[in-house]
């Protein structure tokens, strides 16, 4: 056990330092997580990338800084823009999830065209995965792609497309080979959200806002080329994706902040004169949380420490997603109890706290419990892989 | 930067591990609970070979001058194996509180032997962290007056550590004159307590003593209960998943339905991120004295928490036979059960956690 980072890693935290005390003033406001970057953010990102706090291991020739991977070297990248309080590289599906898809798996002229626009924030992308019907199954997704002369047709629907309607580009799950096994019919396809025939709804959810949408296809043609991998192949290639996925969810950084705030509020409120922090009850649950949010930061170390050797951390991976999930929604459910009636303002109400946003965070962050794999297919993985249960048996084809 | 156990520690843990999978077996744990206040000779003859009741004792007393991460890992498979043996007070309580606050006679006098594990040290600390039943212990000139509640390894102790209520500690033989010994029987009948009542005993202070050294003292009581109900819930898990792979009914083994595996998944969830709050927590112990207090408190009552609840929902996965005492599983929810309620339960650790960081008044 050595909490220290070496002299190699202090002398690299120094070089970060230096960066952001001569850079900090270019730094933009506000990135706007998932949308479309403002023009002050793609020249921050730009910025980023020259100097590798962003793209920091894609090779050169796509358009990243071409830097070895190591895990430390990023941890520090993160602790200190998060300590400087200055945006950190962007981070969006298309950067998160299909560059290294594409990198992994695309052919020499998908990588040219797509990665590095993607990764200087210059296209954005949105992914087509979940439909209606299949969710926690999504390998039972309906959405077709028949072939005409040399395009695909694509009909169906897709939901929970977040940044769908600033999206120039989609990568989308369609089945192409409908009489085989479900896994083995299904092909991955980027296209133009400009393409005709496809139609952007937003979704609103219970928190009264659209942070997703649906996605309509209507005869929408795709030139063959625009498959990633094999015809029939998709399900392996977007599996590559979803391994990427899980990387984003559960940061312990986030859930501090949001604990600190949470500290910072039971200071602030008052009912009878009393602050929430010397109510007994409200402290309780207060500490208890902190010992739970410890346990995940240190879990965070220790996947850290697996990570930089290259082992497999096993369980302490698995049960990420579905704990961190469950101590942020309960942080601001702790939130919203301390508030009171204060506690259901909402929209632009007198006496709002904090803009809404631990009203708007109970509520969207059951959302999150809920997508990316539910709670449920959460505890299934961790049993499964994890302490080797055995599977459900199995009914449909 | 390795937030790990180091390739020593993986090989410490394993020999504890094969030491205890091989002596204390349960039918020996077995019928060591039905003498709970004897202490169980020749088992902790065999670790006192492996150097387990020295080893936070410095090279110079005999000890293996470890930390308390080793310690901490070393009771963790303790509670594994829900070892019959006075680990608590005599290998970890007593030496720290000679460390921090004995003459360095009194160290040279008491710590080899409890390195080479000649004698059993018991350890009464509970009124330091709250009165119940009238207890307490006043000091006097070379002497003290009161009771003492649940101290720690009570049984066949040649020796013990008693805090009196100023943060003084000091060092009691048995058979001192005006001292009466009562056991107290708990649910859990792998470790002993009892009760001290002193009329006029002499003693002898140890005198270095302070309200941090009690404290510390304290503090790695509170984080080897945490790391011994972390052993004990790991093994309730994996005799869950076990029992869950082998019993049938409706034609399947239960374990494949997801409401048993649900319930073994989220033991699993529960449990696996307290183990780095563990080695944390001991880590600070020795490594960061600003953060040990407060991670010694987490720890607590985190694993008092997370215990009871993989205690409970073990012992439902293994259904009715889980609630006999053919399985034997009660040995491992009573153990934490003990460690829950000791050293503070966690609402009490808790509110000690609010003051440490200014929350409350």
């Amino acid at each position: 056990m050595d909490l220290a980072y070496s002299p190699k890693y202090e002398a690299f935290r120094e070089e970060v330092r230096a960066f952001l005390t001569k850079y900090k003033s270019q730094a933009p406001k506000g990135l706007g997580a998932a949308g479309r970057p403002s023009p002050e953010a793609c020249s921050w990102q730009q910025l980023l990338i020259q100097h590798g706090y962003a793209a920091r291991t894609i090779p050169k020739d796509y358009g990243g800084y071409g830097a070895k991977p190591d895990i430390l070297e990023s941890r520090i990248i993160a602790e200190e823009f998060s300590a400087a309080r200055v945006p950190s590289a962007l981070q969006n599906q298309g950067i998160s999830m299909l560059v290294p898809t594409l990198l992994e798996l695309g052919t020499e002229e998908q990588k040219k065209k797509w990665v590095k626009p993607t990764l200087r924030g210059e296209v954005v992308w949105c992914q087509g995965y979940s439909e209606p019907g299949s969710g926690s199954d999504l390998a039972s997704l309906q959405t077709r792609a028949t072939v005409d002369g040399d395009d695909f047709v694509i009909n169906g629907q897709k939901i929970w497309t977040s940044t769908a309607h600033e999206a120039d580009m989609i990568f989308c799950l369609v089945r192409t080979e409908p009489d085989k096994p479900k896994h083995e019919g299904i092909s991955y396809l980027i296209f133009s959200m400009k393409t005709p025939g496809i139609e952007v709804r937003p979704l609103t959810t219970m928190t009264g806002h659209a942070e997703f949408n649906e996605v309509f296809f209507t005869d929408v043609r795709v030139p063959k080329t625009q498959i990633v991998g094999q015809r029939g192949q998709g399900w392996f290639v977007a599996n590559a994706t979803l391994k990427h996925e899980r990387g984003m969810l559960g940061d312990p950084a986030a859930m501090e902040t949001r604990f600190q705030a949470l500290v910072d509020l039971m200071h602030e409120e008052t009912v009878d004169g009393q602050r929430a922090i010397d109510n007994p009850i409200f402290r309780d649950r207060l500490v208890r949380l902190q010992a739970e949010l410890a346990a995940m930061k240190f879990n965070g170390l220790r996947l850290l420490t697996s990570a930089s050797k290259g082992e497999d951390p096993g369980l302490a991976r698995l049960i990420v997603k579905l704990q961190s999930c469950e101590l942020t929604h309960q942080i601001s459910a702790l939130a919203i109890d301390v508030m009171g009636e204060l506690g259901v303002l909402y929209d632009d109400s007198p006496y709002l706290r904090s803009h809404g946003s631990w009203q708007w965070g109970y509520m969207f962050q059951l959302g999150l419990i809920i997508g990316g794999g539910t709670a449920q297919i959460q505890k299934n993985i961790i049993s499964e892989r994890g302490l080797g249960m055995p599977r459900e048996p199995k009914l449909a084809k | 930067m390795e937030f790990a156990l180091s390739e020593e520690q993986r090989l410490l843990q394993d020999s504890v591990r094969r030491f205890l999978e091989q002596n204390s077996p349960l039918d020996k744990v077995r019928l060591a609970a039905g003498n709970t206040h004897t202490v169980q000779r020749s088992l902790w003859a065999g670790a006192s070979e492996l150097g387990i009741p020295g080893m936070l004792i410095p090279e110079d007393f005999g000890g293996m001058g470890l930390g308390f991460l080793d310690a901490a890992i070393v009771y963790e498979m303790f509670g594994r194996y829900v070892a019959p043996l006075p680990f608590l007070g005599t290998a970890v309580m007593a030496p720290l509180a000679l460390m921090l606050a004995g003459s360095e006679a009194q160290q040279e006098k008491w710590l080899p032997k409890i390195a080479a594990g000649e004698i059993i040290a018991g350890v009464a600390v509970t009124e330091s962290i709250g009165v119940r039943e009238g207890a307490g212990v006043k000091a006097g000139k070379g002497t003290l007056t009161g009771k003492a509640l649940f101290v720690v390894d009570w049984a066949e102790a040649d020796l013990y550590i008693v805090a009196d209520s100023d943060h003084g500690f000091h060092l009691v033989l048995p058979d001192a004159k005006g001292l009466s010994r009562r056991a107290l029987d708990t649910i859990d009948k792998t470790r002993s307590v009892g009760e001290l009542v002193f009329d006029q005993v002499s003693a002898e202070p140890l005198p270095r003593s302070s309200a941090d050294a009690v404290a510390r003292v304290i503090d790695a009581g509170r984080v080897m209960l945490a790391a011994d109900t972390l052993g004990a819930g790991q093994m309730m898990i994996e005799k869950a998943v076990a029992y869950a792979g082998e019993r049938k009914q409706f034609g399947r083994v239960i374990g494949s339905f997801q409401a048993v595996k649900h319930l073994c998944a989220e033991m699993a969830a529960a449990l696996e991120p307290s183990r780095s709050l563990v080695w944390y927590a001991a880590h600070a112990l020795d490594e960061v004295p600003g953060d040990a207090r407060l991670m010694a408190c987490h720890a607590k009552s985190h694993l008092s928490e997370v215990g009871r609840f993989v205690a409970r929902t073990a012992t439902e996965v293994h259904g009715g036979m889980g609630f006999t005492d053919l399985l034997g599983l009660h040995y491992w929810f009573k153990r934490i059960g003990f460690d829950r309620q000791l050293l503070g339960g966690p609402e009490l650790v808790r509110l000690e956690a609010a003051h440490l960081q200014g929350w409350a008044a």
